[in-house]
């Protein structure tokens, strides 16, 4: 492991820790609004880790000069990943319109958005429902 | 920078804290996009991350609740799922070209042939702009149909809330 190598590869292990801090806030905090946080987070990580990707050494942003006379020297980055990014940007902002949309209704529902409480009110709700019909349906209502 | 901000995300019980820092999160990640050379990538992350996701979280948090509760117990299970996912994904990282390679897979395909084709077949500036609006327009229209999807879910989910509330107080009187 040379230190060009890490050099060269240390964004990438950046998005991952990155990535890595957004996934354990969905997975280890109980909070509905934090969790869409992390999943954000998450995604962003993932973003900057495509734009990397297309980052070239001593480019510019692929955008011409408006007379078009292109000088053919001019290094540009990759245009291709930037079109793929704006894309997946545009739609998490739509998912995470619809994560809140839910996390609203639950909030309705419940009364709450800790996901231990609705886990004890659910199991509270289905006990009640065991013991209301419980023999007719084999104890599994 | 970043990373100090996303572990703040993760601390912060506060839920007011805890939205403005995501909001801070996408602007540093804007800088990031722009030193990256994505600069329509960074207006975009601007004015969707930064501004719109901020106000949606700010609505949805005056809606239900402000505070995050303590979790009653700390479970080792998801650290560990974190750490194996991170280092399985550091591993993948090794056979990486370095950043910046102009020689890597990346870009030596597709991405050439957009940057050489596209001033004699659209005749526009800015490259971005004409792979999402020509080339891969029927990405372009992908994306608005799932955007068009989320706003008729969020509709249906949430548009008979007023209505609801306003029955639920007839009902108290």
């Amino acid at each position: 492991m040379t230190s060009e190598f890490i050099l060269g590869h240390l964004n990438y292990w950046l998005f991952i820790v990155l990535m890595m801090i957004g996934f354990y806030i969905v997975v280890a905090r109980g909070n509905y609004i934090k969790k869409i946080v992390g999943l954000n987070v998450f995604q962003v990580s993932v973003f900057m880790f495509y734009i990397s990707i297309g980052k070239v050494e001593g480019g510019t942003a692929p955008i011409f000069p408006l007379d078009m006379n292109i000088d053919p020297d001019v290094v540009y980055s990759n245009p291709l990943p930037h079109v793929l990014i704006l894309t997946a940007i545009v739609v998490g902002i739509a998912t995470t319109s619809l994560g809140l949309a839910l996390i609203v209704r639950i909030r309705e529902e419940f009364g709450t958005i800790e996901e231990d409480e609705i886990l004890e009110i659910e199991s509270k709700l289905q006990a009640k429902e065991n013991s209301a019909e419980g023999p007719s349906m084999g104890g599994r209502a | 920078m970043l990373v100090v901000t996303a572990i703040a995300i993760l601390m912060m019980r506060h839920l007011f804290a805890v939205v403005m820092l995501s909001s801070v999160f996408s602007l540093l990640c804007a800088l990031l996009f722009v030193t990256l050379d994505a600069v329509d990538v960074a207006f975009t992350e601007a004015a969707v991350g930064a501004g719109i996701s901020t106000v949606l979280l700010l609505g949805t948090m005056a809606l239900t609740a402000r505070n995050e509760k303590m979790p009653r117990n700390f479970s080792p299970v998801p650290l560990l799922v974190v750490l194996v996912t991170g280092g399985v994904l550091i591993y993948g990282t090794l056979d990486m070209p370095d950043f910046g390679s102009a020689t890597s897979p990346a870009q030596s395909h597709l991405a050439t042939q957009y940057l050489t084709q596209s001033p004699h077949d659209i005749g526009i500036p800015n490259v971005v702009t004409a792979i999402l609006a020509s080339y891969r327009g029927y990405d372009t229209l992908g994306e608005t149909v799932v955007v068009f999807t989320a706003c008729v879910g969020v509709l249906i989910l949430i548009g008979g809330l007023a209505r609801r509330r306003r029955k639920d107080e007839g009902g108290a009187n």
